[in-house]
């Protein structure tokens, strides 16, 4: 009995909200569809693409969609009226353009100031000084220094 | 002193940052219709559904669009503020009543007070896809050649009418 418990609660948990249902009298072209709103990000709840969320908001898209795909329009074609609506934000993967390229490129760039910064800091280390050596003599006269310091103390307390 | 002020100004840097990020709404994404013409549609009116209502007919005013629904939260915060500007006479406000059903729409009205010089009823909200809704409530502000100048996600409130819409339509008043 135990051990199934054990068992159950390593079971992995199915809480993934799983793609939205609707009635599909073309499994074909629902499944186009789910693929291309799987690209599309659902504007209301943000972290979620159209293909899975319950959202209303969703729920409209995914039709829309539908009615678009019988009307014969390209997966491009959807996207594009999407993206004419919401703007580039509604898609995951938005294209590389005037307006994304900071999005795009700040990983690169902070890759090089990053690279730049540790060139920098490499270089610095190298050019340190050498951790200065004592001689026999001069480590001899240190450690006289030491020995003679308890003897001083006691002279400064008398 | 010098390797204290590099790491110093990159975390001002990136203290700035954080907190624009606090204060942004993650939810207001710019809308790609600003600087373009409103679009098209003919709606039925929400009061008298054998009259229609189209964009064509406010053409050479300054006009607000404002979406909303009887079933829309937040619609009853704009809603008072709403009832002040329309007695103020500024600007003809329309609403788009999104996604409603019309006797909810008209009872919200009835109840409490109507700021619109019209409502187009949209039903089916394919209307307010048209126009990028998301989020209801939204405000448009469209000018006299028909573009639509400015879009507001969320409620209209004192300040953004005072500081924004307001100012916006004086200017294209003119």
């Amino acid at each position: 009995m135990r051990f199934l418990l054990i068992l159950a609660l390593l079971l992995p948990s199915f809480s993934y909200a799983g793609v939205a249902k609707d009635i599909a009298d073309d499994p074909v072209m629902e499944a186009r569809m789910i693929s291309l709103a799987d690209k599309v990000r659902c504007l209301v709840c943000q972290s979620e693409p159209v293909s899975t969320s319950h959202s209303d908001w969703s729920n409209d898209v995914r039709n829309i969609m539908r009615d678009k795909m019988k009307a014969g329009a390209s997966d491009q074609q959807i996207l594009d009226m999407l993206v004419e609506r919401f703007g580039k934000s509604v898609l995951y993967d938005p294209p590389v353009d005037k307006e994304t390229m900071p999005l795009w490129s700040a990983p690169f760039i902070l890759l090089l100031l990053g690279g730049v910064f540790l060139v920098f800091q490499m270089k610095k280390r190298n050019t340190q000084v050498a951790e200065a050596s004592l001689s026999e003599q001069d480590e001899q006269r240190a450690a006289a220094l030491l020995d003679e310091k308890p003897a001083a103390q006691k002279d400064t307390q008398a | 002193m010098t390797r204290f002020i590099l790491p110093f100004v990159i975390f001002i840097i990136l203290s700035v940052f954080l907190y624009k990020g606090l204060g942004r709404d993650t939810r207001e994404v710019p809308s790609p219709l600003v600087g373009r013409a409103a679009p098209v549609f003919v709606l039925p009116l929400l009061h008298e559904p054998d009259k229609q209502f189209s964009p064509k007919q406010m053409l050479g005013k300054v006009w607000l669009l404002n979406v909303w629904a009887s079933w829309c939260g937040a619609c009853k915060d704009e809603h008072p503020i709403l009832m002040e500007l329309s007695h103020q006479n500024i600007v003809p406000i329309v609403g788009l009543d999104y996604k409603d059903k019309r006797a909810d729409g008209e009872m919200t009205l009835a109840r409490a007070g109507d700021p619109y010089n019209l409502v187009a009823a949209d039903a089916d909200g394919k209307v307010g896809f048209d126009y990028g809704v998301y989020g209801v409530p939204e405000t448009y502000v469209i000018d006299k050649q028909g573009i639509i100048k400015y879009k507001l996600i969320g409620p209209v409130t004192p300040q953004n009418l005072r500081e924004t819409i307001l100012p916006l339509v004086a200017e294209l008043q003119k």
